[in-house]
């Protein structure tokens, strides 16, 4: 049985319905509606309070009518009540993690994975604030996530009391919004307006903040939402005038090139992009977190841009006279050396965030909406067109790049290549499979050499760039899709940071396969100490623990792997292992140490100027 | 500073949100001249004015990057539009006997007031815009400034003049008030417009 199965106690579930029908009715009843007499008989109600309900109750009551599955979190002093709430209900999973970092990396996780709402849910003080690296890290990667903390009780606030840590305050930049409830009557509005802020427009975490005293006022009605002004309305159609605008654009350009990112992936737009690039005949790049929505492999795409990406990605975008840049921030990693990047190219920029238009570069059409209705309106607009352009010259011409900057790497047996290994997994998972990455060489050796296909297959720390992501990352996704294999892909200087997690997927028979790229340096400084610093290691050089065994100390398994021969076994054997038993495999393979990522975009540099793969020259 | 945007911004009135939008700006780089806030006519909602330093890319992004805050309902970017705007000034200025004729001609040009005399000097009060409040300042400098305090500059587009068709819908149909579903900025708009011409 899954361990994620709802728990059949009828009582409780009679609670739950009580609960949602007492939603329903609320809601048509309007914000007056006294309390349901009939609800309040229910034989799990507290015994200290004279309302039917206190504001814990009605915090589980909008989750439940949100349709939360799961919780990850860590109770304490200041969210006691909120948990015991849970534990009377029992019909929200809730996991408890070794680190509140984790919980929110696993939220993160699981949002990515299945397209919903991740929530996490901690006490105060040091429990919320060890929230912060996960919700900045969705907030620069638009992940949906809504984050419960709790807080001293109103009449501390602001005298730094024990465990008080202004949440509100120390979130503001990291949250796409973020609340502190001051009365019971708000709570069920706030809930509701949270995670629709979190899931709708351009996602993004939400916190809210609730002192203790909140959670224990008695509370008459779970769900009375007193509409507060805003201006809140996320833009999804696209302008049709703009639209038209893009369109008869497309039709004179001569080197078009998309661009697509992570928008297109949030939007469930890739059938459309797919669509676009096969009626047109344009090309299409994928920036890190655009990674899955066109398939590796297609004679359209060209692989990711930037810094790390292929040398034809990179001159294409630099050959291009227009780009069609869609879900795509044209982030700092994608562009290079601003006033180099696409010096011939004119942009049409597709986004659900207006900020994101014009914010790096400036833009012929900006189109301000989802990615899927605007793209399923250009495909529409080219389908009407009477004569197809003719891109064959131009696709030629890439071609050409593209044979002579191969992705290659320097093999140097018996040293394990570590693109190698990705290169064994691409070809060894099914094309479902989830693959997680921590934040390094190995991520970007997974960007490059493993052959991304479906979207929502690739969970990687995008923006932030947040070592550690990986391991609670990959359980957050395994919880929200069990039915899929979930492989992470680590270093090990990443591995060790949130490694406690490690206890989490055990005590959930969370089966997954880590696979450590083991190079015994944080590799990616390594490598610009090689290439920019003269070959100095300034703390670099690491000396890990044995994964293998601290992983079977933790309750998992782990294996060592040093050799090719050993590695293809092993990984079946992993695979095996994580889908029988449900637990935690470890594969710690030791690598080559010194290896490199190219190509390379030198940083300052334009991305025409990449350092191709080893044995290759740049001309021109 | 001839490259300063008033800025309207009509913001929920909740605790911290005053923090939101100053955060904002010192976290994007963007300079504030003056900012005032105050209740508007609904008390669940505020009215932000604030003034803004910069180019018409930076006043862009401004506007978007308040528009993407939950708490924001409605921004008006009044660079340009016909408007009245206003700052109160109160200031402090050394008048001895000989000098005070001369000073009080000042405060009838400036229809300002005198809100207090002594043997120290006086305190002046003059409302305007932007201009008529340096000018007033630069006048009174050489007498001998003690004290000053000024608001920030508020503002309120005219609903009637010459350009307020324009500006309150453009040519090609583009609501430039209605925020969050086109949103489409004064630059987009000049392109589009060249975009048509092509044929």
């Amino acid at each position: 049985m899954s361990p994620f199965s709802h728990k059949s106690n009828t009582a409780r579930d009679e609670l739950g319905l009580m609960l949602s029908r007492q939603i329903r009715l609320t809601h048509s009843g309007g914000p007056n509606s006294g309390p349901r007499k009939d609800a309040m008989n229910t034989p799990a109600k507290p015994q200290d309070h004279k309302a039917a309900y206190t504001g814990a109750d009605a915090v589980v009551a909008c989750l439940k009518h949100q349709g939360v599955e799961v919780i990850f979190g860590m109770t304490g002093g200041s969210i006691m009540p909120v948990y015991d709430a849970l534990f009377r209900d029992g019909s929200i999973q809730h996991m408890i993690v070794g680190h509140e970092q984790g919980a929110a990396h696993m939220a993160e996780g699981y949002a990515r994975a299945t397209g919903k709402v991740g929530v996490v849910m901690t006490t105060s003080g040091p429990g919320a604030t060890n929230l912060v690296t996960g919700l900045a890290d969705a907030f620069m990667d638009s992940t949906p996530m809504v984050a419960i903390t709790g807080q001293v009780t109103s009449n501390l606030l602001g005298n730094d009391a024990f465990q008080e840590a202004d949440m509100r305050g120390i979130t503001m930049p990291i949250t796409k919004h973020n609340y502190q409830i001051s009365s019971v009557d708000e709570l069920p509005g706030v809930f509701a307006e949270a995670f629709f802020v979190a899931l709708s427009g351009r996602p993004g975490p939400v916190l809210i903040d609730l002192p203790k005293d909140v959670m224990t006022a008695p509370c008459d009605h779970l769900l009375a939402a007193p509409s507060a002004p805003t201006g809140y309305k996320p833009p999804y159609r696209g302008h049709p005038l703009q639209i038209e605008r893009a369109l008869k654009v497309l039709a004179q350009a001569k080197q078009p090139v998309i661009l697509a990112g992570g928008g297109v992936i949030i939007a469930g737009a890739h059938e459309e992009l797919r669509e676009l690039a096969r009626i047109t005949g344009i090309p299409v790049s994928t920036s890190l977190m655009g990674l899955g929505a066109f398939p590796a492999g297609d004679e359209l795409y060209l692989g990711m841009p930037g810094m790390h990406g292929t040398g034809y990605a990179n001159l294409a975008l630099h050959q291009a006279d227009l780009i069609l840049c869609v879900g795509n921030r044209l982030d700092d990693r994608v562009t290079g050396q601003l006033d180099t990047f696409a010096p011939n190219a004119q942009f049409i920029h597709i986004d659900v965030d207006a900020s994101e238009i014009g914010k790096n570069l400036p833009c012929l059409v900006p189109i301000v909406g989802d990615a899927k209705p605007v793209l399923a309106a250009m495909v529409k607009g080219v389908a009407a067109w009477d004569e197809k352009p003719d891109y064959s010259l131009w696709r030629d011409q890439i071609e050409t790049w593209k044979s002579c900057y191969p992705m290659t790497y320097a093999d140097k047996s018996p040293a394990i290549a570590p693109q190698a290994v990705v290169e064994l997994l691409g070809r060894t998972l099914p094309q479902e499979a989830i693959v997680v990455t921590g934040v390094g060489q190995h991520q970007m050796y997974t960007t490059q050499f493993y052959p991304f296909k479906e979207p929502r297959t690739l969970i990687s720390s995008g923006g932030l760039g947040t070592m550690g992501f990986g391991l609670p990352a990959a359980v957050g996704a395994k919880v929200g899709a069990p039915d899929k294999e979930v492989v992470l892909i680590d270093g090990d200087g990443s591995f060790l940071m949130t490694i406690q997690e490690l206890a989490t997927a055990v005590r959930y028979k969370v089966g997954i396969v880590v696979l450590i790229l083991n190079n015994n340096f944080l590799g990616m400084v390594r490598q610009w100490q090689e290439m920019f610093l003269d070959k100095r290691q300034a703390e670099t050089d690491l000396q890990p623990p044995p994964y293998a065994r601290v992983a079977q100390a933790f309750g998992g398994l782990g294996r060592e792997v040093s050799t090719t021969e050993e590695l293809v076994e092993a990984i079946a054997w992993a695979r095996a292992e994580a889908a029988e038993k449900h637990l935690p495999v470890v594969l710690d393979v030791a690598v080559a140490r010194e290896a490199l990522v190219l190509p390379m975009v030198p940083p300052g540099g334009a991305n025409a100027d990449f350092i191709p793969c080893p044995g290759q020259k740049r001309e021109e | 500073m001839d490259n300063l945007s008033p800025i309207s911004v009509l913001v929920r009135n909740e605790r911290g949100v005053l923090s939101r939008v100053s955060g904002l700006f010192a976290r994007r780089g963007f300079n504030i001249y003056s900012l005032a806030v105050g209740e508007t006519d609904d008390p669940k909602v505020s009215r932000i004015s604030v003034v803004v330093a910069g180019d018409p890319p930076v006043i862009d992004q401004v506007v978007k990057q308040l528009r993407r805050l939950v708490s924001v309902i409605k921004v008006s970017d009044l660079t340009g539009r016909p408007r009245v705007e206003r700052g109160l000034l109160m200031i402090k200025v050394n008048a001895p006997h000989d000098k005070r004729g001369e000073l009080l001609q000042l405060v009838q040009i400036f229809r300002a007031r005198v809100d207090h005399v002594d043997n120290q000097g006086l305190i002046l009060e003059v409302t305007g815009n932007r201009e008529k409040l340096e000018a007033f300042i630069d006048l009174l400098r050489p007498h001998g400034i003690q004290e000053m305090a000024r608001t920030g500059q508020i503002a309120m587009a005219r609903s009637q003049g010459p350009m307020a068709d324009y500006w309150s819908e453009s040519a090609s149909g583009y609501d430039m008030e209605e925020e969050g579903t086109y949103n489409i900025s004064r630059a987009a708009e000049r392109l589009a417009q060249e975009i048509d011409k092509q044929d």
